[in-house]
């Protein structure tokens, strides 16, 4: 069975504007979290699909750099969270607002 | 044993590449530093003798400079070439922002050092992020491969995450270490699909090979190619906060230690500019005509908006910060130009930007006094009879930001609007201009409170100023005016120059 990479391109590029739009309209930051996943692996879906159109493997290597650093931001962003959210009762991104002009 | 044996001499030899480390010299003795670090202050028992860390990582920062100076002499023999799989880049302008990182993170500890002292935060976890985050954008400025970019990207950002948060009892550190980690990991995706695309439509993501493929492609109109290239315009544009991607800017400067936002302001713009500007005008150089458009708008953007904006704030950092926007701005200018000496003015802009705001925040993190709270204008009124020498050395810079002749700003500023006038570019350059004189104003406002008296029952209390923090001020007030004085400055804008043709 042969399928047109181009499905797999369009399906990436709609989850990745899934997850752009989520970014901006969710006020749960863990919420906002996983929208940033979703835009990171709609990113790795396209590399993999062109790596295999192109028959090069370059792509497919640079899934997992992007795998690795998600993971580190990931840790870094819950410690974050965590830190500030101890303090409080739910994770919710209006409640930060000390910081205007 | 002897089986294992047997299939090695069937086998032969193994192949090792050849890897030239000290091809990434400043870069191994950034994360040596930062490993060494860590391991003395885990393993040696009770506290080591103030400043300590900070002496530390000072002396690192000035062997990264030796190093980074040994490198270019190398090039004089060897020429600009390419190491590591053609992974990383050893050329002048690779050095150039070694350089750049090296001071920024001397002037960093300089400041922090008292600082995390007087904020009972002393230890070695700042220097240690510092110099991780430093050696990142060193490998942003040598990356020669998109994925080798990301990966000194998010080196360079993650550290500073934690930075930004480092003031744990201010929830305004916290708020801007999350605000700062969620749009930096917008834009990081933006800057990740900008790479598939890219990747997707050339088939590599080595830059040498982009550009090599553009060579041999060049009547080719790609759309994916077009996409990709202006969502890496807006990753890097998150990154060196240029208008309209700046909106993270003011908070997370305001929110985060002042130390810290001395150091983003720095190395962190300067390292977005090495990849922005080696992705531009040397990678994607043959399709400057798509993208010299949407670098003028963004340019004026940053310019007009970061100018006028920063009028009305009466927070002296968010102020800066609204004001490091619109120097994006001037560098942009000079991108804009895709020239030679376009490109040479904004390093040189870089360079000089690097000193003039560290100095400035590093005077705004004196005057914040305990509780890193003071940063009101008010707070500054009558600075000059409480703390004479602090008030002249800010007029300094915030006149070498506004741009007055004899100040490296000035120069700064002359070098990116001239070639932009040179390459056509009029109405840029005189939007520029304008934006001087906007931005004049305000500077000149802080400096009128600085040395307008204290009225009665006002805040008259001292601002301690301690040793190290004065070195690292002095230095950056130094280099200001030298690099700004007329027989003097050459030597240094030679640098940026040369820097530009060793790609």
């Amino acid at each position: 069975m042969t399928v047109d990479g181009s499905w797999y391109l369009i399906l990436a590029a709609l989850l990745f504007t899934v997850g752009a739009i989520g970014l901006l309209i969710r006020r749960n930051v863990l919420v906002m979290f996983m929208c940033v996943e979703l835009m990171l692996n709609a990113v790795n879906l396209t590399l993999v699909t062109f790596a295999r159109m192109l028959d090069d493997i370059g792509g497919q290597v640079a899934v997992f750099f992007v795998l690795v650093v998600a993971a580190a931001e990931v840790v870094v962003g819950l410690g974050i969270i965590v830190s500030i959210f101890r303090r409080r009762v739910g994770a919710t991104a209006d409640d930060l607002h000390i910081l205007k002009g | 044993m002897s089986l294992l044996a047997q299939a090695g001499e069937q086998l032969g030899p193994v192949a090792l590449p050849p890897l030239a480390y000290s091809d990434i010299g400043p870069i191994l003795v950034l994360t040596t530093a930062a490993l060494v670090l860590l391991t003395i202050a885990s393993l040696v028992k009770g506290r080591p003798p103030a400043g300590f860390y900070a002496l530390f990582t000072l002396c690192s920062a000035g062997v990264g400079l030796l190093s980074s100076a040994w490198l270019w002499l190398t090039l004089d023999e060897q020429g600009p070439r390419f190491a590591f799989a053609n992974m990383i880049a050893v050329d002048g302008f690779a050095i150039f922002f070694f350089v750049v990182v090296c001071i920024s993170i001397a002037l960093a500890a300089l400041v922090a050092d008292s600082y995390l002292r007087r904020e009972g935060l002393d230890g070695p976890e700042f220097y240690v992020l510092a110099l991780l985050s430093g050696a990142g954008g060193m490998l942003m400025a040598a990356a020669n491969d998109l994925i080798v970019i990301f990966l000194g990207l998010e080196t360079l950002s993650i550290a500073l995450f934690v930075l930004a948060g480092f003031h744990r009892r201010r929830s305004e550190s916290s708020e801007a270490a999350i605000k700062y980690f969620v749009l930096s990991a917008f834009s990081s995706a933006f800057l990740l699909y900008g790479i598939a695309l890219t990747y997707g439509a050339t088939g590599t993501t080595n830059l040498a090979g982009i550009a090599q493929w553009l060579a041999a492609n060049i009547a080719v109109s790609n759309g994916v190619l077009l996409a990709g290239t202006a969502l890496l315009l807006v990753g890097f544009g998150f990154k060196v906060a240029a208008v309209p991607f700046h909106t993270w800017t003011p908070d997370v400067y305001q929110g985060s230690p002042t130390p810290v936002t001395a150091f983003m302001a720095g190395a962190s713009k300067a390292a977005g500019f090495a990849a922005l500007l080696r992705v531009f005008f040397s990678t994607f150089g043959v399709l400057s005509l798509d993208w010299k458009p949407i670098v003028w708008a963004l340019a004026v953007a940053s310019l007009v908006v970061g100018s006028v904006l920063a009028v009305v704030q009466n927070d002296i950092k968010r102020m800066l910060a609204y004001s490091s926007i619109s120097h994006a701005g001037y560098v942009l200018v000079g991108l804009q130009a895709a020239s030679d000496r376009g490109i040479a003015g904004a390093l040189f802009y870089l360079l000089a930007y690097t000193f003039m705001v560290m100095g400035s925040f590093g005077i705004a993190t004196l005057v914040g006094r305990r509780g890193d709270a003071e940063h009101q204008l008010e707070a500054y009124r009558g600075l000059s009879t409480r703390r004479p020498a602090l008030a002249l050395g800010f007029a300094v810079l915030l006149m070498a930001q506004a741009g007055v002749p004899f100040t490296s700003g000035f120069l700064a500023k002359f070098y990116v609007i001239s070639a932009a006038a040179d390459s056509g570019s009029y109405a840029l350059a005189l939007v520029a201009m304008l934006a001087a004189v906007v931005a004049a104003f305000f500077y000149l406002r802080v400096i009128l409170v600085m040395f307008s008296p204290v009225e009665e029952g006002g805040d008259s209390s001292r601002v301690p100023v301690p040793f190290s923090a004065a070195l690292g001020l002095i230095s950056a007030v130094a280099f200001t005016l030298v690099a700004g004085f007329p027989i003097t400055s050459g030597a240094f804008f030679e640098f940026a120059r040369r820097a530009t043709l060793l790609f």
